[in-house]
């Protein structure tokens, strides 16, 4: 029986072979997939075990990981959750992590490979794996009066340092309580979560970054920017500004929202056009210009590209293959035009910066467990949207909107304000949106310290009176809280 | 050898004489007992922070057991192999660990939830490795020959059977599981069919001893192989009737594929013919298919293994949370009381592989089956080295007993082969399977100390005329 017995032996040890190499392939090679597998709860809980690093606006968190006695021993809170909502996102056991919490994780959770040293340094120590800190670029001030003024209604609102592209404020609402889709309760977060879905007003929709609208009268400043770059007109060519314009190639006829000329004759000068909102004169330079030229100065400005900041931004659209009446319908922004509340910020944050469009970001630093810096964001430019003339000439052109124009509500005394209105014409019926942009200061040495961007969605009111009454209120709350 | 050879030329009465080891044997216990009590040790700091109260008494216990085993190996058994006992003893001493860290994560999840934790289950097994380690002595002190069992070999067989079908009697079986291979008596409940193991082990030894020649006889060649006799069947359909009865009424996948594997696999070794490899692996086959078809717990099997994720909050929710554990272990596992083992159901019996394999990772697993491949190989070394035939079978057959089952328990948690309920041997909670496996253990000493025993009631191979023998 030797030989069959050494056989046997062979085969045995062949099936702890087979064993072993199963064993290798799932724990070596499968491994990385099966860890990161939807149903996998172990990823999760480990995440829960370490101290997750806080989301910070200079030294104070907003989110922050407490201690706590089940099993996920880490629990996520939010202070002043729904105001911050839109930046943050929420971290939760049952729908993952969304916001900078995800955007951000590796730095967070402390799985980042920056975090070598940190972490022998904490298995030496005894110490349990802590995640690192993002410092992010939110005005404290600015955020609380832009969720204030907003009071609950359909919205948003971004703010931008124009001469950085940080992302002062970055307001939507209705907004969400990351604190109970973050809890460590499986039936509440599927709850709440379920009627935040079912809500008309879309709570958990990043309408800052991801909601776009027509933009109305505020892409007037686009237009104007493309007919200053043009070279053919200063902001005292005379423009026609009939009450009504009869769009070429077509039946339709487009009329200023008052319903009289924009001045004498039908005439008036390109800065009164600007500051009166006047949509026959805006719509005849378009015609002018031509679409490319449109398109080509919206592209300068962001539109058509979208931006991560790092959270997803919607790209704003500047659509193409423009017959003439939907150049002329484009250059007031309506037709298929849409944007961002951060594409309009942008827009006018260019203007405030010499007409350069700088790369909007949300994370001012992010910081190591042990809080040394890991990196600190580094402004750059996206383009060159117009000429430090042009831009000049185009924020003395807005000052003009607010100071003797439509804007009158965004006036704060003692500060030059520029900006634009925009009241957006939706489906018939439907209220419109009501957009208000604006920079201040405009006639500081080193640059306006603000561009804001509000829109109200379906804000209401009637015609262009509603982008002064119900969007530059908040605007100038903005600025107030930033300029204070 | 030229000594011996020399020796024995010269007429001189000193004989070639085989070392005891049994300091070797000591020496390794100590490693394996330290070994296994760092382990418990470390769940202990890794989960509490400190060494629980009743951790030394339960190490002082298991150090006594240990004692007491190689104190009884030293008396009863001097000559038998020195790594079978240390090998296993460094399982049941890391399964007692593992059980252990698995009462803290219930006692932890009792605090949590603000219930009470069931009453630890460590103590149990603990109590189990005691009686397992005394029914070991008591093997080595009543059987001072093993080839005083062939004289059983009909009364194994008998009690074996009747062992193995005895859940299926009225009032006595319980269901557990949706396999029925439970007996239970009042409170005590035991699992008959890992004492029917050894029972038919030894069953199967005598009988193949008696019949092999017979068995071995060549009648028909069809394809090149050559195929036994008709009449000489009989046994093997009978062995696979009855497992193919376990399987179906006991609903029993795991012993079902034991014993036919067992038995098919003694066939061979004691034949030496392959045929009847390819005529168990047909019978097998064709077993499984009709299982397949005929069974939907059989189907549900299968399709969980193919498809362990379709449907995971289910059906196979235990083999995905499984394949979890072994993932999030990976190389290095995350070390003991680290991890989240208890996510697996069953975590302390049928998965505790895969607990450990998420602790203790790769390296871990590796380590533990090589500890698996040495008593293995150990037993076919004892099979090899036993100069008589039912000591050659029966050491073979315990040896393929463990064998298989690791290699089922193992493959079906890991995924390799469909899932079936076989225990862990040594390290799995629960105590039939420990008592039966240390019964084994302590007739395979047995075995190896007779193989090795140079007094005189074995061969003097010295003596015999240097010819080639088959055996």
């Amino acid at each position: 029986m030797t030989r069959s017995l050494r056989r046997l032996s062979f085969v045995m040890a062949a099936l702890m072979i087979a064993l072993l190499a199963n064993l290798t392939y799932l724990q070596f090679f499968a491994a990385t997939q099966l860890r990161g597998q939807a149903g996998n709860s172990r990823t999760l809980l480990e995440e829960y075990s370490r101290a997750r690093g806080p989301i910070l606006l200079a030294s104070t968190p907003i989110a922050s990981s407490i201690s706590t006695a089940d099993q996920l021993k880490y629990l996520r809170q939010y202070a002043r959750g729904p105001m911050y909502a839109p930046a943050t996102g929420f971290y939760s056991v049952v729908y993952g992590a969304t916001g900078i919490e995800r955007a951000e994780n590796a730095v967070l959770s402390g799985s980042d490979d920056r975090f070598f040293v940190d972490r022998v340094q904490q298995l030496f120590a005894n110490r349990g794996i802590s995640g690192g800190a993002v410092r992010l670029t939110l005005n404290p001030a600015a955020q609380k009066a832009a969720y204030d003024a907003l009071a609950g209604r359909t919205g948003a609102v971004v703010a931008i340092d124009p001469s950085t592209g940080a992302i002062l404020a970055m307001v939507s609402s209705p907004s969400f309580d990351p604190n109970l889709l973050s809890s460590h309760d499986p039936g509440l977060i599927r709850s709440t979560y379920d009627s935040y879905l079912a809500d008309p007003d879309q709570p958990m929709l990043n309408r800052p970054l991801a909601m776009t609208l027509p933009p109305g009268s505020t892409f007037k400043l686009v237009t104007a920017a493309a007919a200053l770059e043009s070279g053919r007109y200063t902001p005292f060519t005379i423009v026609p500004g009939p009450a009504s314009l009869d769009l070429p190639t077509s039946s339709r006829v487009l009329n200023n929202w008052s319903g009289a000329a924009c001045g004498p004759d039908g005439k008036t000068t390109f800065e009164n056009a600007l500051a009166i909102s006047c949509n026959t004169a805006f719509a005849s330079i378009g015609l002018d210009l031509g679409a490319d030229a449109l398109r080509a100065q919206a592209e300068k400005f962001g539109f058509n590209t979208s931006f991560d900041v790092p959270l997803h931004a919607a790209a704003s659209r500047f659509p193409s293959n423009l017959d003439l009446p939907q150049t002329a319908m484009s250059a007031i922004g309506q037709f298929d035009v849409s944007a961002t509340a951060l594409q309009m910020a942008m827009v006018a944050a260019a203007i405030a910066n010499n007409g350069e469009v700088m790369w909007p970001y949300l994370i001012a630093q992010t910081l190591s467990p042990g809080l040394g810096v890991l990196q600190t964001a580094e402004p750059s430019a996206f383009s060159q949207a117009m000429s430090p003339a042009n831009a000049a000439i185009l924020l003395g052109m807005m000052v003009t909107v607010v100071e003797q124009g439509t804007g009158s509500n965004a006036r704060i005394p003692g500060v030059r304000v520029g900006g634009k209105t925009g009241t957006a014409q939706t489906a018939p019926g439907q209220p419109p949106h009501a957009w208000f942009v604006g920079v201040a200061p405009a006639d500081r040495a080193g640059g306006a310290q603000i561009a804001v961007a509000v829109v109200l969605q379906n804000g209401g009111g009637a015609a262009e009176v509603s982008g002064n009454k119900l969007a530059a209120p908040i605007a100038r709350a903005v600025m107030e809280a930033v300029l204070r | 050898m030229s000594s011996s050879w020399g020796a024995a030329t010269a007429g001189a009465v000193s004989r070639y004489r085989q070392p005891s080891r049994r300091w070797t044997e000591a020496g390794l216990l100590a490693f394996a007992f330290l070994a296994g009590s760092a382990a418990y040790v470390q769940v202990d700091l890794a989960v509490l922070g400190h060494i629980a109260p009743d951790t030394v008494p339960v190490l002082c216990a298991i150090a006594a057991l240990v004692l007491i085993a190689h104190i009884s190996i030293r008396i009863l058994a001097p000559f038998a192999d020195a790594i079978l006992v240390p090998t296993v003893v460094a399982l049941n001493v890391l399964g007692l660990a593992m059980i252990h860290r698995l009462d803290l994560a219930e006692l932890q999840r009792a605090a949590r939830i603000g219930g009470t934790a069931p009453p630890p289950d460590v103590y149990s097994q603990l109590t189990w490795t005691a009686f397992g380690i005394v029914l070991f002595v008591a093997v080595l002190f009543v059987v001072r020959d093993h080839r005083m069992l062939q004289r059983y070999t009909y009364t194994a067989m008998l009690a074996g059977l009747a062992l193995l079908l005895l859940p299926l009697a009225p009032l006595l079986g319980a269901t557990v599981n949706g396999a029925t291979l439970w007996v239970r008596l009042g409170t005590l409940s035991f699992q008959p069919g890992e004492l029917a193991k050894i029972l038919l082990t030894i069953f199967f030894a005598g009988y193949l001893t008696v019949t092999r020649d017979s068995l071995a006889l060549v009648r028909t060649k069809v394809l090149g192989v050559e195929f036994p006799r008709g009449r000489d069947l009989g046994p093997l359909l009978v062995a696979w009737l009855v497992s193919l009865a376990v399987l179906v009424f006991e609903r029993d996948l795991g012993t079902s594929l034991l014993f036919f594997g067992l038995f098919v696999t003694l066939l061979y070794v004691a034949t030496q013919r392959r045929s009847w490899l390819v005529l168990g692996a047909v019978l097998f086959g064709s077993g499984a298919v009709l299982a397949f078809l005929a069974f939907g717990h059989v189907r549900l099997r299968v399709d969980v293994w193919l498809h362990p994720f379709a449907d995971e909050a289910d059906t196979s929710y235990q083999i995905a949370q499984s394949l979890y554990g072994f993932a999030s272990g990976g190389m290095f596992g995350s070390g003991l009381g680290q991890g989240y083992p208890q996510l697996v159901p069953y975590a302390k019996s049928d998965f505790i592989i895969a607990a450990f394999g998420e602790e203790l990772g790769l390296i871990g697993l590796f380590a533990m089956l090589t500890l698996y491949m040495i008593v293995i190989q150990r037993g076919l070394r004892t099979a090899l080295a036993c100069r008589d035939v039912f000591g050659s079978l029966l050491a073979a057959g315990l040896s393929i007993v463990l064998a298989l089952q690791v290699f089922v328990v193992v493959g079906g948690v890991t995924r390799l082969i469909p899932l079936t309920g076989l225990t862990t041997p040594f390290l799995a909670q629960g105590g039939s399977s420990l008592v039966a496996n240390w019964i084994a253990i302590g007739l395979l000493i047995r075995i190896s100390d007779t193989a090795r025993k140079p007094d005189s009631e074995a061969v003097r191979l010295e003596d015999a005329p240097t010819t080639v023998t088959r055996r």
